[in-house]
């Protein structure tokens, strides 16, 4: 382990951001916090957590495909893809963190999607130990562990100090070319901090969310369960849980048209919008409750279906913050998995 | 701290559902902290006794709700009304958006709704609980035995610190006391962004418009826009978008809507309400409507049911045209 005064850390940050990008959570103007590209006099935000995961910075909500151009008859492809360079994210929550190995499983499986694994493959992702957890944090559901993210280099947070652990060949790559500006120290500190915060956890309001109603093999169970009427009854239809989960990975295709060719491009989708996956038969979910469902059913049954058992939830609490209802996974687990999940 | 108490309207509600003249109550539904309430249906006094809320976090406006909640309904629904939302019901009413006679609307006494994100500010993470019902709000976390104290002035929501009515324009019965149409300093920020250059103004807005994630919360909440089905969302439309291709088309959005609910938008705040990035979106409105003031002269929509707002009616009063494009240069 390795740690720098706090007092250096935009020396820190420095260093790191003259081989490579680094994003790090910047506070904004009206309050909230968003991952900004670092440069000299940009301030690290204290907050809890931003607005938007960092999954924007390897699946951005729109990223160009590739293009067309045509003249007269013939049409010409074009390859919009450049080079990823390195770059580097610091301070990715635990919960965050997480959510890359969910995007992972559909991202990088055959077919690999080239778009996001070239950026996965070039990013380095330095975890931030949490220490204030808020009312709407539930990683622990999902066996996240706050006080111990993972990512190539997991971080701790002191009074006075920042702490470096690396985890895989990417970190210790970067930790080496941190080495003037951090030193080796023991692990007393950051152990004590751990331990402050396993203790937050458990007396936090979600801590005993229980997710044993939910996994593969419960579609039958869950499906047709009548409290689907009354948890969508009052869903806006609008994307802000979608756009603000760190896990969602819908997109649509869509081809924009400049004239004289077309930009193909991509975007985050939302299963909550009335277009979302409509086919030529027309579309398959009518009304909000179908909707509503398939999100949740998505994130608690299907996916873990698919995928050994791993929810497609971390916990997170932007839903719980940001939706305009306040109607989130949390009270969806707790009407539909009963009493033992409250 | 509301004047009418959660206690009273569940009275009221429970002898209009046991009396039969209502067959549902539209309402603010617990949540799993105190300040996170879900608009919901309730049916029985059992059902009001449970979750029924009424605080200073029940901010949402249940007139829009009406257009769907009423459509199939057999009987009347009972709606419970802030005087900001009795606007938006008259306004619903003149555009025909859903039928009077299934709705009884209760008028309700409104000090203001809290924004937990001004509480957050002061209190920090980690709420276990809030309570509303004194003269201080009191918030307790997780990281503190005694609660904060905190005035609910200062941590009042923007459209509330901007009241413009606390009288109700619309109900069947009223509970309490009525208030005054207030002479608010709503404008204020309008005035402020008038007197930027053309420059500073657009620069403000396209720093604000960047945070937009296209979720479409401020369209969805709002109940000026029921149409049954959004250009936006129509793929067929050429226009439809589910996301930020680039800047200036977001920005497209936001101004097409403005322009599509001129003249019929109330100023209830919603669309700022429920914005995740915390865009500034009701200045864009107000400044429609204090350009149709002084252009036409006061108009408030909602105010009444049937008004003619001035954008759809013709005088030859009327201001020309040509005034509005002069107005650019001073």
């Amino acid at each position: 382990m390795r740690k720098c005064s706090l007092n250096a850390v935009n020396e820190v940050f420095a260093e790191i951001a003259k081989a490579a990008k680094l994003y790090l959570p910047v506070d904004q103007a009206d309050g909230s916090a968003a991952f900004k590209e670092w440069e000299n006099g940009v301030t690290w935000s204290s907050a809890l957590n931003t607005v938007k995961s960092p999954k924007d910075l390897f699946f951005p909500q729109t990223e160009d495909l590739m293009a067309f151009k045509t003249e007269g008859k013939s049409i010409e492809v074009i390859d919009t893809r450049r080079e990823v360079e390195d770059f580097v994210v610091f301070g990715v929550r635990a919960c965050d963190v997480k959510s890359f190995e969910i995007l992972d499983r559909v991202f990088i499986k055959e077919p690999v999607d080239s778009y996001y694994a070239s950026k996965r493959e070039k990013g380095v992702i330095v975890a931030l130990a949490c220490t204030k957890p808020s009312e709407t944090c539930f990683c622990t559901a999902f066996g996240i562990c706050a006080e111990e993210p993972c990512g190539d280099v997991s971080a701790w947070k002191t009074e006075d100090a920042l702490y470096f652990r690396a985890n895989t060949e990417k970190g210790e790559a970067l930790m080496k070319r941190l080495e003037a500006l951090t030193e080796e120290c023991g692990e007393d500190a950051v152990n004590a901090q751990k331990e402050k915060t396993a203790q937050i956890m458990k007396k936090l309001p979600l801590a005993k969310l229980d997710t044993g109603a939910f996994g593969g093999g419960k579609t039958e169970q869950l499906f047709n369960a009548p409290e689907w009427d009354e948890l969508s009854s009052a869903c806006l239809g609008c994307g802000t849980c979608t756009f603000v989960c760190p896990t969602c990975q819908c997109y649509d295709i869509k081809d924009f048209n400049t004239g004289n060719g077309v930009i193909r491009y991509r975007c985050w989708d939302s299963c909550m919008y009335s277009e979302f996956t409509k086919m030529a038969h027309g579309n398959n979910r009518l009304t909000q409750k179908e909707r509503f469902r398939q999100r949740f059913m998505h994130k608690l049954v299907y996916y873990p279906e698919n995928n050994d058992g791993l929810f497609s939830c971390v916990g997170c609490g932007r839903c719980l913050a940001k939706c305009p209802i306040s109607m989130n996974i949390v009270k969806v687990m707790k009407k539909l998995g009963g009493k033992d999940s409250e | 701290m509301q004047k009418i108490m959660r206690e009273q309207l569940i009275e009221k509600a429970a002898s209009l559902l046991n009396n039969g003249t209502v067959t549902a109550v539209l309402g603010w539904g617990k949540g799993e902290f105190d300040y996170d309430v879900t608009p919901a249906v309730f049916k029985t006094e059992e059902e009001l006794k449970a979750g029924f809320v009424w605080n200073d976090f029940c901010g949402a406006n249940f007139s829009k709700y009406l257009v769907k909640k009423t459509d199939r309904l057999e009987g009347k629904l009972l709606v419970f009304l802030k005087p900001c939302d009795t606007y938006s019901f008259n306004q619903l009413l003149t555009e025909h958006r859903f039928d009077r006679e299934k709705v009884y609307a209760i008028g309700v006494p409104c000090n203001g709704m809290a924004d937990i994100a001004k509480i957050k500010a002061v209190s920090g993470e980690g709420i276990s609980a809030v309570d509303t019902n004194g003269e201080k709000i009191a918030v307790t976390t997780i990281y503190d035995d005694a609660p904060v104290m905190i005035d609910p002035a200062d941590v009042l929501a923007e459209r509330c610190i901007n009241c413009k009515s606390k009288k109700h324009v619309a109900y069947d019965e009223l509970l309490g006391e009525e208030g005054d149409v207030i002479d608010s300093a709503r404008f204020d920020e309008v005035a402020r962004l008038e007197a930027m250059s053309a420059d500073e103004r657009f620069a403000f807005w396209q720093n604000e418009l960047s945070r937009c994630i296209r979720c479409n919360a401020c369209r969805d909440a709002c109940p000026a826009c029921t149409c049954e089905k959004c250009v936006f969302d129509n793929p067929a439309s050429g226009v439809e978008n589910k996301s930020p291709a680039n800047s200036f088309e977001e920005q497209l959005f936001h101004v097409i809507r403005a322009y599509h609910v001129a003249g019929r938008c109330t100023d209830c705040g919603e669309c700022s309400r429920v914005c995740p990035q915390n865009i500034p979106l009701h200045l864009l409105n107000r400044k429609f409507i204090k350009d149709i003031n002084e252009f036409y002269g006061e108009y408030q929509a909602g105010e009444t049911v049937g008004s003619r707002a001035p954008l759809v009616n013709y005088t030859t009063e009327d201001i020309e045209p040509g005034e509005v494009f002069d107005r650019r240069d001073k």
